[in-house]
């Protein structure tokens, strides 16, 4: 049996167990992919970059590419600006990138390597030529998580290339999707801007990179990413939407703070309350209007949630990932009629605290758990059982062990193909986990049945 | 990024070195003849910094090798990211505990970088071995202790005369090198935990596994065919692993070393202080198995082994002889490329495609050592491409230049291949399915068949575009 797990929860204070957060650089090396022509760097030792590539690829299935300073003894005793430099003049002569977004690893931050003063060295001797930006995120991950490495990779666009604009005159908006915006959302955020006739930058536009069509060729950037010019021009737009707060709030305060871009910081758009309140948002900023073919959208969606509302009703259930994905399923869950028991956030966040304190009002009860581990939850659900599991796959073992449906959400998951290109967030996303959650509830009743108990009609 | 006439790809300047083409009888370029000595392909040097590399680190090299060790407690010093990454970095079954399935780390935070990790680690180890009971414990050290200077020995000391158990670091700092030193780091590792074991009588007949990992059950087979000869297995190293019997290890009367890069230096070590000899095996491909099968049934000059093993091979082979015609008649002619981690295990995967009726053009190893090169050298058909340390590019270059219809890699290397419409199978970490042994051999050729086979490809933009012109 795969369980380790003992009922009983003690104090732990020195370590962690079965992990739902991973470090800083894969959410930097991931925010980088989303720009044109960008590689990755990843100043540390070689596992670091591997393993991230590996991570991300296990997940999207895609190719991924990323370099790394290749650190080796002497670098730990000398420091690694040598590596730096020899890297960043070989990415520049191979791979001939327009962009080089550079993170820094564990070991790199120890030793104290300047990052930023080595480039701009660079920049000046002329051994970054000028077509070349190179920016850089501080990302040592024994402070935050890769949710703070995303957040800081796009601060460093922000503060990098965005300009200020005088031209109030404009409608457009910026939009930062953040870590837990799979290309499903992306595209699916597009489409309902588009259907709201609302000009948009997207930054970093992860859904090319890895949801990309299979074309018969193998580049070495993928097709599609944001320009450095549409990076450009974030600084002259109405306001910057984040879809997902933890990863997009410091990009968007400092859009504010550099162009005086106001960001308007809302739930991540999951179930049907959320999005309602980001279509309402985003028609109140740009002086849109609501198209119809939403409006139709949406209603279907409530006639999806009126006839499968028996199968919710007080299921309990528990979710388990990143904030802001674990905020939006607890929203969606609790709209369903469904009562959250335990939900828990692999990184700890100021947001998460807030938005579980709303969402739980009514379920006192219920457990948050801000920066916790899946051996905790895993013991949480022993001793309060639920019905559901929402999580990434590592969560497959509790739901083995405890023998409950998973409903696989957020990253990694490694054991399933395809999810990430379908939303989980706006109407269309609603409509689909109303369809996954609701049928499994079912499949599992089947599953369940005595033979005399078995029937047509559900 | 120059163009490399020999071979036809675009390569960065300063790898050239590691492409090569075997002998095909005519360019000034081409490589040795096996058994010439002197180095005709770089390998085993550090990656480029700033080239994109599919290699990864010592830590992962030890890690892969003892994780499989299933009533010991892994434990990873270091920030979060080094264990969450290889938390169950590859599905090696347990007959029993499942201990090596959980991911543990001290998760070491900023104050800990600045005033040092061992406090964290002293408690943390106390703690999970007070409560998951485990009958030893591994200590692994990351980049980041290396640079901050804990001292794991001393830590692990001291848990150990408190606990009654063996506790034992893992000098696995990421920077010392490739994976190759982190097979070493391992080794050591074992050979302290083997070292510290009172040692017993030899074990007539009797040998250990070593550098089988039992992925997908295979070590369970190859075990199986072990006991049918008449021999008895003292200790899996490390698949299926379990401490008590690795503690035994120095009994047995034979080392078999499969994964040659990974586990002969334990195997020397052994030899070198218990006079233990070892035989080197491969357990993939029909050839190679049963070769590795009477090689070992050799070394104990038994007549019954040597009787049973021959009835042994014979009757396996007789037994999957109709499905590998089958796929055979389907699959001859066709072409692979072949890029692994070591290049020990290409020899035999070089083996089985020509058992297959096919060839392969390409081979290449992520951390392949000359003399391993060597071997593939001297078995791979002229014309071969021989790649050390190749990048996705390189691969994807290849793959088209040589017209590939089947790419067998790990998890980096698949979506390259699909993106090109080039069918592919795993032979890594992720398999699921035993490769190895005698049935591996069919369930290879079905895996190797059923992606070629594959309606999707006639979908592919080039495909399409190749078949209309
Ligand atoms: S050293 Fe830090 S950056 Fe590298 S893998 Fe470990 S946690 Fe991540
Ligand atoms: S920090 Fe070192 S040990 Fe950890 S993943 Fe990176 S290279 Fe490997």
């Amino acid at each position: 049996m795969l369980d380790h797990t003992p009922q009983e929860i003690r104090e732990r204070s020195a370590v962690k167990i079965n992990p739902v957060n991973i470090c800083q650089p894969i959410g930097a090396a991931f925010a980088a992919a989303g720009l044109r022509n960008c590689m990755p760097h990843s100043h540390g030792s070689q596992g670091c970059s591997s393993y991230l590539r590996t991570q991300l690829t296990r997940h999207y299935r895609e190719p991924v590419m990323g370099t790394s300073s290749s650190f080796s003894e002497d670098t730990a005793v000398f420091g690694g600006g040598g590596n730096l430099k020899q890297a960043i003049r070989n990415i520049i002569a191979i791979y001939k990138p327009e962009v080089i977004a550079v993170h820094t690893t564990c070991v790199a931050e120890t030793i104290g390597d300047d990052v930023r003063s080595i480039i701009d060295a660079m920049e000046k001797s002329g051994d970054i030529p000028e077509e070349v930006a190179v920016i850089a995120a501080s990302t040592p991950s024994y402070v935050g998580t890769h949710i703070l490495g995303y957040a800081r990779m796009v601060e460093s666009m922000v503060n990098a290339f965005a300009t200020a604009d005088e031209d109030t005159k404009k409608q457009r908006i910026n939009v930062i999707p953040g870590f837990n915006a799979e290309p499903g959302d992306i595209r699916e955020i597009k489409r309902i801007l588009a259907l709201m006739q609302i000009d948009f930058i997207l930054f970093p536009d992860t859904s090319d990179a890895f949801g990309a069509p299979l074309t018969g060729t193998a580049g070495l950037y993928p097709e599609g990413g944001t320009t450095i010019d549409e990076l450009r021009q974030t600084g002259g737009s109405r306001a910057t939407f984040v879809i997902c707060r933890d990863s997009g709030e410091l990009a968007a305060a400092a859009l504010e703070r550099k162009c005086g871009v106001p960001a308007v910081l809302l739930p991540t758009p999951v179930g049907i309350a959320d999005t309602d309140t980001f279509i309402m948002k985003l028609a109140e900023i740009t002086g849109s209007t609501v198209p119809v073919e939403l409006e139709t959208e949406r209603g279907r969606l409530v006639d999806m949630m009126h006839d499968a509302h028996p199968h919710f009703h007080g299921k309990r259930v528990a979710i388990a990932g990143d904030p802001d994905i674990v905020s939006g399923m607890t929203s969606l869950a609790v709209g369903l009629g469904m009562e959250p028991v335990h939900i828990l956030s692999g990184t700890r966040s100021a947001a998460f605290e807030r938005e579980s304190a709303r969402l739980l009002q009514d379920f006192p009860r219920a457990n948050a758990v801000n920066g916790g581990d899946l051996f905790t939850l895993h013991q949480l659900i022993k001793n309060e059982p639920v019905d559901l599991l929402l999580g990434n796959s590592h969560c497959k073992y509790i739901a083995r062990a405890e023998d409950l449906p998973l409903i696989r959400i957020g990253f990694p998951i490694s054991d399933r193909a395809n999810l990430h290109q379908f939303p989980v967030m706006g109407y269309a996303g609603a409509a689909r986990m109303v369809e996954r959650i609701g049928n499994t509830l079912l499949d599992r009743l089947d599953r369940d049945a005595p033979e005399e108990r078995y029937e047509l009609l559900l | 990024m120059k163009s490399d006439k020999r071979i036809g790809i675009e390569v960065i300047p300063g790898r050239e070195g590691h492409i090569c083409r075997k002998d095909a009888g005519a360019s000034a370029e081409t490589v040795k003849p096996a058994g010439q000595s002197g180095p005709d392909i770089a390998c085993n040097r550090e990656s480029m910094a700033g080239a994109v590399s599919q290699r990864a680190c010592v830590f992962c090299g030890a890690r892969v090798v003892l994780n499989p060790i299933a009533d010991a407690l892994h434990l990873i010093h270091g920030p979060i990211g080094c264990s969450t990454y290889t938390w169950d970095i590859r599905g090696s079954l347990s007959s029993g505990p499942e201990l090596h399935r959980l991911s543990f780390s001290t998760d070491l935070r900023e104050k800990d970088v600045i005033f040092g990790g061992e406090p964290k680690l002293y408690h943390a180890l106390s703690e999970l071995i007070e409560k998951h009971e485990p009958r030893a414990a591994f200590v692994y050290s990351t980049c980041i202790v290396g640079v901050i200077g804990d001292d794991l020995k001393a830590v692990c000391a001291r848990v150990e005369k408190e606990r009654g158990i063996p506790v034992i670091p893992v000098r696995s700092e990421g920077f010392k090198g490739n994976k190759n030193e982190g097979y070493k780091a391992a080794c050591q590792a074992l050979f302290s935990l083997i070292d510290r074991a009172p040692r017993g009588e030899t074990v007539p007949l009797s040998v250990n596994i070593l550098g089988d990992f039992n992925l997908a059950g295979e070590l369970w087979m190859i075990r199986g065919y072990f006991e049918k000869m008449g021999l008895r297995v003292v200790a899996n190293i490390s698949g299926d692993g379990r401490v008590a019997d690795i503690e035994k290890a120095a009994s047995a009367a034979l080392n078999v070393v499969q994964c040659a890069g990974s586990m002969t230096h334990l195997a020397r070590m052994m030899e070198q202080h218990y006079g233990m000899p070892f035989l080197r095996v491969s357990y993939v491909g029909t050839d190679d198995m049963a070769d590795s099968l009477l090689d070992i049934a050799g070394f104990f000059k038994d007549k019954t082994v040597q009787t049973r093993t021959e009835e042994l091979i014979a009757s396996e082979i007789a037994a999957l002889a109709p499905e590998l015609e089958y796929y055979r008649e389907r699959l001859k002619g066709r072409k692979a490329a072949v890029y692994v981690g070591g290049a020990f295990k290409a020899v035999s995967l070089i083996k089985a495609f020509r058992a297959l009726g096919m060839q392969v053009a390409m081979v290449g190893s992520q951390t392949g050592k000359a003399d391993d090169y060597a071997q593939v050298r001297a078995v791979a058909d002229p014309g071969t491409v021989i790649i050390d340390d190749a990048n996705p590019l390189e691969l994807a270059q290849l793959m088209n230049r040589l017209g590939v219809d089947i790419f067998v890699g790990g998890v980096k290397e698949r979506p390259v291949a699909y993106k090109l419409g080039v069918a592919f199978c795993d032979h890594n970490h992720e398999r699921k399915r035993p490769l190895e042994g005698f049935a591996g051999m069919v369930n290879f050729a079905r895996e190797v068949y059923s992606s070629i086979a594959s309606p999707v490809w006639q979908w592919v933009p080039r495909a399409a575009a190749a078949e209309g012109s």
